[in-house]
């Protein structure tokens, strides 16, 4: 991947807003940019005497993410406290998972469709049940250093979900994000919106750098403040940049004193830099401790093995079974997959309807998904039907009309909501008769000698000028037929 | 918080047998107010015998339910996990009234059990056939009032004219108990008091004054061009939080805080807080296997009878051990009741401790009724 005497060693973790209708303790809604404040409880504000109550649909939903990361659910697992102060917190604690997670030791596989890298597992450390804090904003515009609090999003109901430190480029970092957020779009418990908070991802990076002593290791910077997943890709990219002058230049290892200590930086996407960060005070003592408002929480192996039975079928097996159901290949699985549910089911429906899947992933991919994105819509609000466009592709393969008019009919059948014959029929398209096709044909062949001298000659390209001639005269000639017939009259004058 | 209300943030509550003495703490003013006629019925709550010792103290009936009987909601936590809301009335049919009406479980409080509420209304004047009574040696120790012991004995042998059978037991684990809660309770509590922050709740330090304190260190500071000194000034925020909890709280909860907060530390742990709870449950233990052979484990609720106020000021530890035969059933999770069994010679009051299984506070309420069937002591008022 790189020509540096380096290898990247980046781990992610990815905080996910479950989509729940209530918050992880309290009944207050989730719904993003209310009113500040307005979404408040005595529970989610910590007043004295409230007390939480779990959310079991949150529950659920993590379960059912750990189940599909492959991740392992213990029977037994506990809400822990998790100790510091900050304005955004108001119980002075946040409710959290510690040393008894409810998922730990878990893999997902990602692979680049143009094989960029190696497909592999990445593994994931574990994925742990907290609820968020609120949203401190600084208003220092009137030269005040007044800092106002919404708790409109404390106590919403977080799952975070940790990776080892097994991806090796900024590019299988982003592969990662990007399945893991189409795997929480199918699984339906995150809307993964990164703008609103939903999907906030930390990363962990260092260098592996060979030396003549052998390898060693860079200080780990963790890099906060990435609002997608490009800024992702360009923050590990610089920073891996960035720790290797830092190393070329000080040689300071991991774990050396002074300097090797984690650091925290932050990504400026306006300068496309990473910025350190002031350490927080009260470090990192968290004084974890089970919350003993909260009973734990038991999960029985065949309650895992519901979750596992009703979790549907994910997108890896997906684009698997697509390229060999199909015949289409990775890259196109890949696009299709990356839909969404109901994109592919319309495929599948289109593929199968009109007996051609390679077919039907171009008309998906071309002219489905530009007008889709065209109309700002989605498949569900689309105005042809699977079966109304497998009658087209069907009328493609009989050789009824060719590829270019049938961009006609699409249009057509797109503006009326009209079946495909009755397009085909409004655009005045009808398959033309083969005496009269080799009829004008032989017309054409007539009146342009030079055109019989180039195709006798090997100038195949010569055809083209007899086809836009028959066009002319009659738009319903199929390009394909009229020009092997012009050949196979040519070859026997 | 403590014994005798004198941590109190408004003001000291006084005994109403004797006002220079404590009430006993921390419902002291819930269980004056009974003795003192001022009220019929009053709820308090009890952590480590904060309903019990000031029943014992003021006369009164008072009983610290099983934990889980009576939801936590609303109740301004202190350590989470030994909190539980009760009655105190003048006699175990008063409690029994009021624990009808507020026991039973409650969907927001993940710790309230979900278990049938017996009517003890209905069942408190039944007398208990056969009733077993243990006498935990560990109850009758070094330190024990001579009056308190004899009023305690006297009161077993009312137990025995009605019928009941005595014998005696041991709680191995009960001389643990003590320094169990006091890793325990000041661990949860450190965590419960934090939102107390100035930010949300609570007292907050005048922020005029504290900022212009920042500014002359940072200028003293700057002067001398100490950079590492500057660098590690707290900022705004830090300064804030620390002097509104400096000057919000008083001493004894700021020592609770700073154990509870050093035995959550990281080292530390292991060695204070899950020690702890390994202790806890072997306290546990002990009273499950003491209930296979009793219906109820009798003794005295305090050491001696209520102290001077002011006596303990400037010994913590005396007044942590206010708590020794109480604390148990709090770490045990298991119901107590303290019924009024004698005067002392100076005219104060002396309480008697009945222990009972988890979810057995009917058994509790009629031993205690049929204890003042035969007895006047409950009856007795302040002059
Ligand atoms: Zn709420």
């Amino acid at each position: 991947m790189n020509d540096k005497p380096y290898e990247i060693i980046i781990g992610l973790e990815v905080h996910v807003q479950l989509q729940t209708q209530s918050k992880l303790f309290c009944r207050c809604s989730t719904t993003y940019g209310q009113a500040p404040n307005t979404q408040t409880c005595p529970v989610c504000i910590g007043m004295p005497g409230a007390l939480p109550v779990m959310n079991r649909r949150a529950y659920e939903l993590a379960l059912r993410t750990a189940v599909a990361l492959n991740l392992d659910i213990p029977e037994f697992t506990k809400w822990d406290r998790k100790n510091y102060f900050y304005p955004d917190l108001p119980k002075g604690y946040q409710i959290s998972q510690f040393d008894l997670p409810m998922s730990q030791n878990g893999w997902l596989e990602i692979s680049d469709a143009k094989g960029a890298f190696e497909p592999k597992r990445v593994r994931i450390t574990r994925a742990h049940l907290e609820d968020d804090a609120g949203k401190s904003m600084h208003d220092e515009a009137a030269g005040k250093s007044d800092s106002r609090i919404d708790l409109n999003r404390t106590g919403t109901p977080l799952l975070e979900i940790v990776s080892e430190p097994d991806l090796r480029s900024p590019q299988e970092a982003k592969a990662y994000l990007t399945e893991l957020r189409l795997l929480l779009t199918y699984l339906g418990v995150s809307d993964c919106n990164m703008q609103e908070g939903s999907l906030r991802v930390d990363g962990n990076i260092n260098l592996h750098i060979d030396t003549p002593d052998g390898k060693v290791a860079t200080p780990i910077a963790e890099v906060k403040n990435m609002n997608s997943f490009r800024a992702v890709e360009r923050a590990m990219a610089y920073e891996a940049e960035r720790q290797y002058e830092v190393w070329c230049e000080k040689k300071i290892k991991l774990g050396d004193k002074p300097g090797g200590h984690k650091t925290t930086r932050g990504w400026d996407d306006g300068q496309q830099v990473t910025v350190k960060q002031r350490e927080k005070e009260e470090s990192s003592d968290y004084r974890y401790f089970p919350d003993p408002d909260l009973l734990p929480v038991i999960v029985t192996a065949e309650q895992v093995e519901q979750v596992r039975a009703d979790l549907g079928e994910l997108p890896a097996a997906m684009r698997t079974r697509l390229e060999s159901t199909y015949g289409i290949d990775p890259y196109d699985s890949d696009v299709l997959v990356n839909q969404g549910r109901e994109l592919v089911a319309y495929y599948e429906e289109l593929a199968t309807a009109s007996g051609d899947g390679r077919r039907a992933s171009n008309w998906v991919q071309q002219d489905v998904l530009r007008t889709l994105n065209e109309q700002q819509a989605t498949i569900a609000d689309f105005v042809i039907s699977a079966a109304s466009l497998a009658d087209l592709l069907k009328a493609i393969q009989a050789g009824d009309v060719d590829n270019t008019r049938a961009k006609d009919v699409f249009e057509e059948m797109l503006r009326s909501g009209s079946s495909a014959s009755d397009a085909m029929a409004k655009l005045g398209i009808e398959k033309v008769d083969a005496s009269e096709a080799e009829s004008l044909c032989r017309e054409l062949l007539e009146a342009n000698p030079q055109v019989v001298e180039d195709l006798k000659a090997g100038k195949m390209k010569a055809v083209g000028s007899l086809i836009g001639q028959a066009k002319q005269r009659n738009p319903n000639v199929n390009p394909g037929e009229f020009k092997d017939m012009c050949l196979k009259i040519v070859e026997i004058m | 918080m403590g014994g005798s209300t004198e941590n109190s943030a408004f003001k000291k509550t006084h005994n109403p047998w004797a006002l220079g003495r404590t009430p006993g703490g921390s419902s002291g003013g819930a269980a004056a107010c009974v003795a003192g006629l001022m009220a019929p019925l009053s709820i308090g709550t009890d952590t480590g015998g904060s309903i019990r010792q000031p029943a014992s103290f003021c006369g009164v009936t008072g009983m610290k339910p099983t934990y889980g009987r009576v939801s936590r909601y609303g109740l301004v936590a202190f350590a989470s996990s030994l909190d539980q809301a009760g009655p105190l009335a003048k006699t175990a049919e008063d409690v029994a009234l009021l624990l009808e009406a507020v026991a039973g479980h409650d969907p927001c409080d993940s710790t309230s059990a979900n278990v049938p509420t017996p009517s003890y209304t209905a069942s408190v004047r039944q007398p208990l056939q056969g009733l077993r009574l243990g006498i935990a040696r560990e109850h009758f120790g070094d330190g024990l009032d001579g009056e308190v012991d004899a009023s305690v004995r006297e009161a077993i042998k009312v137990f025995e004219s009605q019928g009941a059978t005595v014998r005696e037991l041991s709680l191995p684990h009960s001389k643990y108990a003590i320094a169990t809660y006091y890793i325990i309770a000041p661990c949860e509590a450190s965590s419960n008091l934090a939102r107390y922050d100035g930010v949300h709740y609570g007292y907050r330090t005048d922020e005029k004054a504290m900022l212009a304190e920042l500014a002359e260190e940072r200028k003293v500071l700057e002067g001398a061009g100490d950079r590492a000194k500057l660098e590690a000034l707290d900022t705004s925020l830090v300064r804030m939080y620390r002097k509104t909890r400096s000057e919000g709280f008083g001493a004894e909860v700021k020592r609770r805080i700073m154990l509870g907060s050093y035995a959550l530390s990281a080292g530390y742990y292991d060695a204070y807080y899950v020690k702890a709870l390994k202790v806890r449950r072997l306290i546990r233990e002990d009273y499950d296997a003491a209930f296979k052979d009793v219906d109820l484990i009798i003794g005295p609720t305090t050491a001696t009878p209520a102290f001077k106020l002011g006596e303990m000021n400037e010994d913590p530890l005396a007044m942590y051990l206010q708590d020794l035969y109480t604390v148990s059933a709090n770490l045990a999770g298991i119901a107590a009741i303290s019924v009024p069994c004698g005067i002392s010679k100076s005219g104060l009051p002396i309480g008697l401790q009945l222990q009972a299984p988890p979810f057995e506070e009917e058994r509790l309420l009629r031993a205690a009724h049929m204890f003042q069937q035969a007895t006047d002591w409950h009856t007795k008022r302040p002059n």
